[in-house]
């Protein structure tokens, strides 16, 4: 039994994307989830399962009672902040795929800039009653306590051990730049950036400056997930499900698994590895990439850790433009969360599905499968979406 | 700049550490059974599965494997920059320590540091380190 194919995201739907959204939280998600009902022709009342972060503040139940959904009979959410974005899928695929539900809708929905900031240092993260909690006692008190702060400790040892620049972190906030400048519905339309743009700006904490920081948005994406037979009947083409993995590495905390060996983030591996079993593909079948980008660093670190390149390999392997359009693997063609949004990597997932219906606003050509992975440096997930 | 440090958060499998602090040691978790050091600490022994929990004084020096220069945004009960390294303990386990009286374009992978101690009030000290 395998979960290749079985099911497809056949609606995704998304609100604005801005600095303040002027909404409740709760609001952006009921209006992501009705836009993405309407892009493949099912109403709230075909939805029968919800599934969604652990972090999201809007419950599967509140989010039903706004859509007037009907009886639910799967509901689910899955922990660690933005690992949780490809497991949102896999959780609902595993449940149409095995008839648990007929049709689930994934969502993500914040005010994440003109609320609850995610880049500054949240006292409820380090207080919070469990053992991420007792874990955080570790580090928060000494004064780490930012995700800018967690991704930099790993990205000074990366560039001690493999000799990696801050200019080559810099080369995939361009790429990501490039690709959100021709993308109208980026928050960073318009406004592409030089590898010395990067250099310029300000450093947040050493060695990372703003620009390989993600940014802080308001919005809400959502995406409809049913079997792969009944996408075939609505109204876009499906985007199959040919793999859906979460993982988790040795001695795994959330943002500062630092005291295994390895310091990287080897829970991609995990997920890489099982991609690749399920799908019976393997990084050359990937025509792109959505590559979770809330820090630059960890885009290089993906690229070992899923295949592409070898352990140390990622910054010759960017550059000359491998990661932009026209590139060898082109990533992350909305201008991911650098530069469209930051919503938790769902807003990637909806781009992976807008290029293999080729749709995207910068197309890569003849795409056939779309490798997405979650967030990194915390138990993440990936999925690989086909034509 | 907010009223105090962030507290940790202190159970059961972690009470001996901070206890530790209150009195100027670095108390590493070791296996009562079999021996094997460990931290962060826990309640099961990763080596044997015993349960049974003691501790050794660490000698409080060590060598920083990374380090980061946070200057942005604030940090309750600091005053930025801070470096911040990841201490690799000469009894063999790694922490998360602040360092301080080291510039920011002093801190390498590979400086020797020694342990001391902050007191923030009568029920909590935290460690900071010291160029060695």
């Amino acid at each position: 039994m395998s979960l290749y194919r079985k099911a497809a995201i056949a609606g995704i739907g998304a609100t604005e994307f801005s600095k303040e959204s002027g909404r409740s939280e709760l609001q952006l998600s009921v209006e992501a989830v009705r836009h993405a009902l309407a892009d493949c022709g099912l109403t709230a009342a075909d939805v029968d399962g919800f599934t969604t972060f652990t972090m999201d503040t809007s419950s599967e139940i509140a989010v039903a009672r706004e859509l007037g959904c009907g009886e639910l009979r799967f509901f689910s959410r899955i922990n660690y902040g933005g690992g949780a974005a490809c497991a949102t899928v896999q959780q609902a695929a595993m449940a149409v795929a095995t008839g648990v539900a007929d049709c689930v809708v994934a969502y993500r929905g914040f005010n994440e800039r003109s609320e609850s900031r995610f880049g500054q240092v949240s006292l409820a993260a380090a207080t919070q009653v469990n053992t991420n909690g007792l874990d955080n006692a570790w580090s928060y008190p000494m004064g780490l306590g930012t995700p800018a702060a967690t991704v930099a400790m790993q990205a000074t040892r990366y560039m001690h051990e493999y000799g990696a620049t801050s200019e080559d972190f810099g080369r995939v906030a361009v790429a990501d730049r490039r690709h959100a400048a021709t993308n109208p519905n980026a928050f960073f339309y318009g406004k592409p950036i030089t590898l010395e743009d990067h250099q310029a700006s300000r450093m947040i904490v050493d060695p990372l400056h703003l620009l390989d920081c993600c940014q802080e948005s308001d919005g809400a994406v959502a995406l409809v997930i049913v079997s792969a037979e009944r996408a075939r009947d609505l109204a876009q083409k499906p985007a199959y499900i040919s793999a859906a993995a979460q993982g988790s590495g040795v001695d795994q905390y959330v943002m500062t698994s630092y005291y295994r060996d390895d310091i990287g983030i080897p829970e991609m591996g995990v997920v890489g590895r099982e991609l690749w079993r399920q799908s019976g593909l393997g990084p050359d079948d990937m025509q792109m990439a959505i590559l979770y980008d809330h820090f630059t660093p960890y885009v290089l670190m993906q690229l070992e850790e899923l295949g592409f390149c070898g352990r140390g390999e990622a910054p010759g392997f960017i550059a000359d433009g491998a990661i932009e359009l026209g590139g060898k693997l082109p990533i992350n063609t909305h201008g991911g969360q650098l530069g469209e949004a930051y919503i938790h990597g769902m807003n990637g997932i909806a781009e992976g599905v807008r290029q293999i219906r080729n749709t995207s606003v910068n197309p890569v050509p003849n795409v056939e499968h779309v490798l997405v992975t979650a967030g990194t440096g915390v138990p993440t997930s990936g999925i690989v979406l086909s034509v | 700049m907010t009223a105090g440090v962030i507290r940790p958060m202190i159970g059961r499998d972690s009470r001996f550490f901070w206890e530790g602090t209150q009195v100027g040691e670095l108390r590493i978790q070791k296996c009562n059974a079999c021996g094997a050091k460990r931290f962060p600490p826990g309640p099961a022994c990763q080596s044997c599965e015993a349960y049974d929990r003691g501790y050794d004084v660490a000698a409080g020096t060590g060598t920083v494997f990374s380090y980061v220069v946070h200057r942005y945004p604030p940090v309750p009960g600091k005053e930025l920059p801070i470096v911040i390294a990841l201490v690799d303990l000469d009894e063999g386990v790694r922490m998360v320590g602040e360092v301080v009286d080291v510039s920011d374009d002093e801190i390498e992978v590979g400086m020797r540091l020694r342990v001391d101690w902050n007191r923030i009030d009568d029920e909590l000290t935290l460690p900071i380190w010291r160029k060695a």
